[in-house]
């Protein structure tokens, strides 16, 4: 049986060689034209960061700025106060990972590795709020910070992440107790056996296992927090307590046609996240596939 | 002991689904009931709100058309075109990395930026799109700015997005088994039959996983309209949840804000229970029958 699909497929194989070249071909035509097209935009971007505004303003449109205008920049990003929403964005994403890394990991080993009545269903119910318009939950809490005085702070931002929710939190659950449940048990159970808990067989066996689930929750986590935009949208409304999102939006409403600062100000706020991305691909790549195939 | 500490080290996150997802929830349920308005009145209407939604208020029925003929779109492209780069980057390429980089790049650029380039490239004048169009002799369109194409626009622009559907794909393609390709083979079947009666059935739990994101996501669309249209021109990109948030913190409409997220998550759920539903005749589990 097995050595039959490659007896027969012997014969087949010289008529359909050219024929097989050119559809390879054809494949890579199609690969490149596609990634073209997916990197065009990014070179707009930055080529309009550079330009001055009789350049970017000139017909019909040219594709090389002349001179490079690296004053873009500087323009741009000391206008308005980016270093202070820097700091403000970075400040919320410290609270965030820290809340999220703890809540999300005693959560996680709690559902995959505890035995308890009730914890399936538990966990099945936490799950499906995955999938719940944000907008069913948003103005009963926001009338409750409001109640509590914590408008205009980053409380409602960051102390839900401590508590398994807030931004990607549910999934961050998710995502260790698929990667928790594939640690094999023998290793615990020695420890068991010594008289360990639980949470020294979390803390000594578990964790440092799992490295890689971590590096994968916190990238996700980072870019979701730096990417957020209605949280501090409704949350925040003193200009020294925007983040880079809400700042860079603010910014287009002050700069609307001055094309060049805005391209200028979008990259500044695009760059860390590509970085981010060339310096831990494997962990992007394994992230989504993990969510997507596991589902 | 194991009960007590799975209960205790779970703990937090109970306590954070109650306090912030199903107290709220159940709250929002009930000032849906309400015609509360931030500093106004507060009283119990029942079901007026969504009858009013239903039956009066012109702007909610042409949020929901706004939002189902974006989905419409840009959901079927998406998914189209994330299979069919997963599909190319399957066939053993060189530099798989490389593609696989480039198609995930525009995933990565931050919502507000994103829509901040796209207006640029938009503009009807000085922008990418029309300068290409130009260059081969295709007077400029209006894009985002007229009201018969702005919203093609913006599922255009969704589709730059793509990479991260694609990526999906191609981890769910190269867990194909190998022989069943051989076997078709074996029966002399070509390239489309592989793809019929091997590729798409062995897929289906992807792509069924890829469709409910996508279909979550887009009804929930709201930065685009807020940052790039203000739902305009003449309500033409009024989004669901962009018309939502107006009526919240423009307008002070709790209690009509909640009965329209209550009308969304009754949408999303019955449009997710029918894909969930039909899934059972469509999508194939592989040992499902053990």
């Amino acid at each position: 049986m097995e050595t039959n699909p490659v007896i027969n497929s012997e014969p087949i194989k010289p008529t359909r060689k050219s024929n097989f070249k050119l559809s390879r071909i054809f494949i890579y035509l199609l690969l490149v034209l596609g990634s073209v097209i997916m990197l065009f935009p990014f070179f707009w971007l930055v080529r309009s960061s550079f330009m001055g505004m009789n350049q970017i303003f000139a017909f019909p449109p040219e594709w090389i700025p002349k001179p490079f205008m690296w004053s873009n920049y500087s323009e741009a990003l000391t206008s308005v106060p980016f270093d202070k929403y820097l700091l403000n964005t970075l400040m919320i994403e410290l609270l965030v990972l820290a809340g999220t890394l703890v809540s999300s990991t005693l959560a996680a080993y709690s559902f995959s590795r505890l035995r308890w009545k009730g914890r399936n269903i538990v966990f099945m119910i936490i799950l499906s709020t995955m999938m719940l318009p944000y907008a069913v939950t948003l103005i009963p809490t926001f009338m409750m910070w409001k109640e509590l005085g914590a408008l205009n702070t980053i409380v409602p931002l960051t102390l839900p992440s401590w508590f398994g929710t807030g931004i990607n939190g549910v999934f961050n659950i998710f995502l260790l107790r698929q990667f928790f449940l594939s640690i094999p048990r023998e290793l615990e159970e020695a420890a068991y056996i010594d008289g360990a808990s639980p949470l020294t067989v979390l803390l000594r066996i578990i964790i440092p296992l799992s490295k890689p689930a971590f590096i994968v929750i916190l990238i996700f986590t980072f870019i979701a927090v730096w990417n957020d935009f209605l949280g501090p949208l409704i949350y925040l409304n003193d200009d020294s307590k925007f983040t880079l999102a809400i700042g860079l939006a603010t910014f287009k409403g002050l700069y609307n046609a001055q094309w060049g600062y805005l391209m200028a100000a979008s990259v500044a706020i695009v760059t860390p996240i590509v970085l981010l991305y060339f310096v831990a691909q494997r962990y992007f790549i394994e992230g989504i596939t993990l969510t997507g195939t596991k589902g | 002991m194991e009960r007590n500490w799975g209960i205790l080290l779970a703990a937090p996150a109970m306590i954070g689904f109650l306090l912030f997802t199903l107290i709220p929830m159940i709250a929002s349920l009930g000032f849906s009931l309400t015609d509360w308005n931030i500093g106004g009145s507060f009283s119990f209407i029942g079901l007026e709100n969504y009858k009013t939604m239903l039956t009066e208020d012109k702007l909610f029925s042409k949020s929901l058309f706004v939002t189902i003929y974006y989905t419409l779109g840009s959901v079927p492209l998406v998914m189209a075109g994330a299979f069919f780069i997963a599909m190319l980057l399957n066939q053993k390429v060189k530099g798989l990395s490389i593609f696989r980089t480039i198609f995930y790049l525009p995933v990565l650029v931050p919502s507000v930026a994103n829509t901040m380039l796209w207006l640029w490239m938009f503009n009807p004048d000085f922008g990418l799109l029309n300068t290409i169009l130009g260059s081969v002799g295709i007077s400029g369109q209006q894009w985002i700015y007229s009201e018969s194409t702005s919203i093609p626009s913006l599922m255009l622009m969704s589709t730059w997005g793509l990479g991260n559907a694609a990526v999906i794909f191609l981890a769910g393609l190269q867990g194909v088994p190998a022989h069943l390709y051989e076997a078709v083979e074996v029966d002399g079947g070509g390239p489309l039959r592989k793809l019929w009666h091997v590729t798409i059935p062995m897929m289906t739990p992807t792509i069924f996983f890829n469709l409910v994101m996508a279909l979550i996501n887009t009804f929930q669309v709201f930065n685009e309209a807020y940052i790039m249209t203000e739902g305009g021109p003449n309500n033409s990109t009024l989004f669901y949840v962009y018309y939502l948030f107006r009526t919240a913190f423009k307008d002070s409409q709790m209690g009509y804000a909640c009965a329209l997220a209550w009308g969304l998550f009754l949408i999303i759920l019955f449009l997710s229970s029918l894909i969930f539903l039909t899934s059972r005749k469509w999508v194939y589990y592989e040992g499902g029958e053990n």
